[in-house]
């Protein structure tokens, strides 16, 4: 699939942004006002910076609001609605936290609850694609959501939790690879059953239907970044989850310590975040003898 | 609602005869035709007179080679456009409900008015039948050419989609396969209509008739094309003769 950076900007930003409404409406984070405002105000330009991105992978962004409209069917439009009542849930627990010092537990749990479930559905437009063997997996929602809890722990200062959970994510990340790399071999599409022809011998693809490119094939058959997927995988592995955990685990925690976790984790982040693109090989890439 | 139907009236469709198709690519020009100036946003081209010239086609043609270890390779042509599938992931993902599956007829269609051009039925989709396009920024698919098959307006035999209107062998066939007794679902019965992918969990209207077998034509005429008369008549008989014993 097609790593428009616009998408993996928004998965990205906005899990992390969402991580840290799981942490801050759980009650973590015992500071003063202004330092709470300046975590909120973070969470927010995380979540809502992620969301305005998505907009520019649109066609026609000014429709956008007809998006909320199909959440009995459709994961994107349960995403949209979700991220929207999160975000005015959470804003109701900060304004009082900051403004009028009151945390009220209860109205934190359930925008953290939201901030889950949230998280949940933008897992679930990638994960419940049958077209794309290596993303029509469980595992899909649990790196999200296990990304979303490391980076979020990771931003509202939570040295331990975020430690732990980056070393499970990196055992969940490391599953994911494996399960996704026999994904496709195990959906039992190929060449044979995309055509029909699979009876009669062995299919390859004599002509294609046309001699340039087309929106298919730039959308849905990015062959460019497997070239170099293992070199990557390691790069992701090791400052996306390794190193962030051992500088949160072994060293004594402070800020240069905190600053240094969060940019790897960051690196790390996108690097795997353009991997899940690029390395999800869709069927249709059958239909031009690729994959 | 872009919840599917829980069945429709009818089920339009077509018979694409993978035996028959030529590979011609008219059905391609007539569709691209048909569609670039009818329902809808045209069909448009990017760089078309360029370098790297890009359009959007609703329909398209494959080429694939079959072969076997100890037979000759058997080419078949594959046009290839939307399969009105009766669980067709590509409706349930829209977020908007621009893409809908028709309750009196099965068509699939978008909205194009409600179209946001964010592209997830088109992933959705195994078979590559949707393309969004690049001047409109918004999905375009096959309408099974819902402006032609009721349009009172045009003579009844041009009341089929474009594609099965222009095919000049013969090898896309338009009917409701809800009717045990129609043209498609006779032609389906008999010669073993396939579905594409049926592993994907779509259900496909749409049909594909598998070429027949070529092994059983060669082994009948393969005598008829090697054997050689040892003695040739008349005139030219004569002249072999002659040459033969100069």
């Amino acid at each position: 699939m097609h790593p428009a950076p616009s998408v993996i900007i928004f998965t990205a930003l906005s899990g992390l942004g969402f991580g840290m409404m799981v942490f801050l409406g759980l009650g973590y984070l015992n500071v003063v006002v202004l330092t709470a405002f300046v975590f909120v105000a973070m969470a927010y330009a995380l979540a809502g910076g992620g969301l305005l991105s998505s907009l520019f992978h649109l066609g026609h962004p000014e429709r956008f609001l007809k998006a909320l409209t199909q959440w009995r069917s459709s994961w994107l439009s349960r995403e949209g609605i979700l991220s929207i009542l999160t975000m005015g849930i959470f804003g109701i627990y900060a304004i009082l936290w900051i403004f009028m010092d009151m945390r009220i537990e209860l109205l934190g749990y359930i925008a953290a609850l939201l901030s889950i479930w949230t998280i949940f559905s933008t897992s679930m437009i990638y994960a419940q694609m049958k077209s794309v063997p290596r993303w029509n997996s469980a595992m899909t929602p649990i790196l999200f959501m296990l990304y979303a809890f490391a980076g979020g722990a990771l931003l509202t200062t939570q040295v331990n939790i975020a430690g732990w959970m980056m070393a499970a994510l990196a055992v969940a990340q490391i599953v994911a690879w494996l399960l996704g790399d026999g994904a496709f071999a195990k959906s039992g599409s190929d060449m044979g059953t995309a055509t029909g022809l699979g009876g009669l011998g062995k299919v390859r693809l004599l002509e294609k239907p046309h001699s340039g490119t087309n929106y298919l094939m730039k959308e849905m058959v990015y062959v460019i970044g497997r070239k170099h997927a293992l070199k990557l995988r390691i790069i992701a592995l090791s400052t996306g989850m390794v190193i962030p955990a051992v500088l949160l685990l072994a060293l004594p925690p402070g800020h240069m310590i905190g600053l240094l976790a969060i940019l790897s984790h960051m690196l790390g982040l996108f690097t795997a975040r353009w991997l899940f693109f690029a390395e999800a090989e869709h069927v249709v890439g059958l239909y031009y003898g690729q994959r | 609602m872009t919840s599917l139907p829980q069945s429709t009236e009818k089920k339009l469709g077509l018979v694409i005869d993978l035996d028959t198709c030529v590979g011609c690519h008219a059905c391609v020009i007539s569709c691209k035709e048909w569609n670039t100036s009818n329902y809808g946003a045209p069909l448009s081209d990017m760089d078309a007179y360029g370098a790297n010239p890009v359009g959007t086609f609703l329909n398209r043609v494959h080429t694939f080679e079959v072969k076997q270890d100890d037979k000759p390779a058997q080419v078949t042509h594959f046009p290839k456009s939307c399969l009105h599938c009766e669980d067709a992931p590509c409706v349930t993902v829209c977020p908007t409900g621009a893409s809908y599956k028709r309750v009196e007829d099965g068509i699939v269609l978008v909205n194009e008015n409600n179209c946001i051009g964010c592209g997830l039925c088109a992933w959705a989709c195994p078979y590559g039948a949707r393309e969004m396009d690049a001047a409109e920024g918004v999905m375009k698919k096959c309408t099974l050419c819902v402006d032609r098959i009721y349009n009172e307006n045009i003579p009844q035999e041009d009341r089929v989609p474009s594609c099965v209107r222009t095919c000049p062998a013969g090898a896309r066939h338009f009917g409701d396969f809800a009717d045990p007794q129609s043209n498609v679902s006779i032609l389906s019965a008999e010669r073993a209509g396939m579905d594409m992918m049926p592993e994907q969990g779509t259900k496909p209207v749409n049909k594909y008739l598998p070429p027949r077998p070529k092994s059983d034509i060669t082994s009948d005429i393969t005598p008829a094309l090697t054997a050689q008369s040892a003695e040739t008549g008349g005139f030219l008989g004569w002249i072999d003769r002659t040459l033969e014993k100069l």
